[in-house]
């Protein structure tokens, strides 16, 4: 589904981001990346829908060569990955309906997003505000809700965009524990009921073995682990790491 | 923090004042210099104290039937504010948006419209009347446009440098999703640049309801052709009637339009 091949990322500086990356993730995987930051989890999510282009190698979606694509071929190509940020990265002073509506506009030419969407986006929108359990905040402005509430309308966003593939990168990193847990537990729910292939970036290493299907380490630029949760043992995430596992990388005793 | 005292060596010395002492000294010798290059004087304005008395003499009591007169070109001088200003400011949209450095990648494009816009703030509203009268004839036509081409100036550039500060982050977001570039403006700028915008159109009225007033006096319509007739028949107290009809028209729009912008930002 998702294909990396020989990817490295060069940064006008002379900084390796990522060296030599050769992965593939298949269709329904829950692929949690972990790694120091800086060790390039997020350069190597934003390669995958092109947010940062690539300096050598080749990136593959569902067969199409994202790396190659240009104009609208690209912006098919990305309109198929949805991507969820640390940030959430909404329009504060719009209303949450005209945020997750915003994923809908790689459907439309640029004059008929001007004058509104067709209803069965808005349906769509509410549909996917449902799934995420907010539907009855669709006419609130977004700077009023909640972090972990603001995540799931970007969510939400992601699951009107009818994407095949979602993106987090570090989803929950500016959000506490029990909001933590919802926002993941929402990202797992659409992953086991939609089949949708999810990579998802995360700090905390014990919330990365309770929702994973497949852990992918980073240590810089590189691929130094890929494998199954059961095999990304403590030790292993010590390799990882470069060092022994620190207090502050699990959720549960980061932050009691 | 440890209860011994740090010793005084360690402690930060306070800026010198000398420069603060050299700033007031260039600023007396510019301004000293100035007045004596264009050859001002006190003595000059205590000689014409006596005019300026005689002056305010005569434009007291103010001749308040005059207004009847001028409630017409008044409300011109209104519409034309506001008919260059809103003209101004749909131009100043497509600008704005080339003159911002995270909009346009080129420098050479946007660095271009920055100048133009300088050029444009740059010639003063009287002259641009001026031009205008010579091309179109009077009227307020002109008029019209002289504040429309001053108000795409100033809320060009006010508006190219808030969207410069923008969040990122929606952008990002709709690049994600697939969005054109019109699109990723529409949906992730404009809704943060609306208040902002709207902001600067009302400033931009204030002045132009101000600039408005005077423009009448190169030709260009509105209450300042009344300002030059009483001014020429010397009529003080006539002029003295519309100064202020002016200022209350000033003022009530003032107040109107920091009224609204409180309520926007």
């Amino acid at each position: 589904m998702i294909e990396l091949r020989n990817v490295s990322k060069i940064y006008p500086n002379g900084t390796k981001g990522l060296n030599n990356i050769n992965l593939t993730f298949g269709k329904g995987e829950f692929v949690v990346v972990v790694g120091l930051s800086g060790a390039g989890k997020s350069t190597l999510l934003r390669s995958i829908n092109r947010l940062h282009e690539i300096s050598e190698g080749d990136i593959r979606i569902q067969g199409q060569s994202i790396t190659a694509a240009k104009g609208v071929q690209l912006r098919r190509i990305r309109r198929g990955i949805g991507m969820v940020f640390q940030s959430f990265n909404l329009v504060k002073r719009s209303s949450v309906l005209r945020n997750v509506l915003a994923g809908r506009v790689g459907y439309h030419s640029t004059l008929r997003t001007l004058f509104g969407f067709p209803k069965h986006d808005v349906e769509l929108a509410l549909q996917a505000l449902g799934r995420v359990n907010i539907a009855e905040k669709a006419y609130t402005r977004a700077d009023q809700l909640s972090g972990g509430q603001q995540q799931r309308v970007a969510i939400a966003r992601v699951l009107a965009q009818e994407a095949q593939i979602i993106l987090a990168d570090e989803p929950v990193a500016s959000l506490d524990p029990l909001t933590t847990k919802q926002v993941m537990d929402d990202l797992q729910r659409i992953n086991q009921e939609l089949g949708i292939t999810t990579i998802v970036n995360l700090h905390y290493i014990d919330l990365a073995r309770e929702y994973a299907t497949r852990i992918v380490g980073l240590r810089a630029g590189e691929v130094v682990f890929d494998g199954p949760v059961s095999e990304a043992t403590d030790e292993r995430f010590a390799e990882i790491y470069g060092r022994p596992i620190q207090r502050d990388e699990l959720l549960e005793v980061a932050q009691p | 923090m440890n209860g011994t005292p740090t010793p005084s060596a360690a402690l930060p010395k306070p800026p010198r004042k000398l420069k603060h002492l050299l700033t007031l000294v260039l600023v007396i010798l510019l301004l000293w210099g100035s007045a004596h290059r264009i050859e001002a004087s006190f003595g000059r304005l205590f000689k014409g104290l006596p005019n300026m008395w005689d002056l305010i003499a005569e434009m007291f009591p103010p001749k308040w039937t005059y207004f009847d007169n001028v409630v017409q070109p008044m409300l011109d001088t209104i519409r034309m504010a506001i008919a260059g200003t809103t003209l101004g400011a749909i131009v100043a949209v497509p600008i704005a948006v080339l003159a911002a450095s995270n909009m346009v990648r080129s420098p050479w494009i946007y660095q271009f419209f920055r100048i133009v816009l300088n050029l444009l703030r740059t010639v003063p509203d009287l002259l641009l009347a001026a031009l205008f009268v010579a091309i179109f004839g009077l009227g307020m036509i002109p008029g019209i446009l002289a504040l429309a081409v001053f108000s795409v100036g100033l809320i060009a550039k006010l508006t190219y440098e808030s969207l410069e500060t923008i969040d990122r982050g929606p952008m990002e977001a709709m690049t994600s999703v697939g969005a054109n570039k019109l699109q990723l403006i529409l949906f992730s700028v404009v809704p943060q640049m609306i208040p902002y915008f709207i902001s600067y159109v009302l400033y931009t009225l204030e002045i132009n309801v101000r600039a408005a007033a005077v423009l009448g006096l190169v030709g260009a319509g509105g209450i300042g052709l009344y300002y030059e007739k009483t001014l020429g028949f010397l009529e003080y107290d006539k002029t003295n009637a519309i100064i202020l009809f002016t200022l209350a028209i000033v003022l009530a729009v003032d107040y109107l339009s920091t009224k609204l912008r409180e309520k926007l930002l």
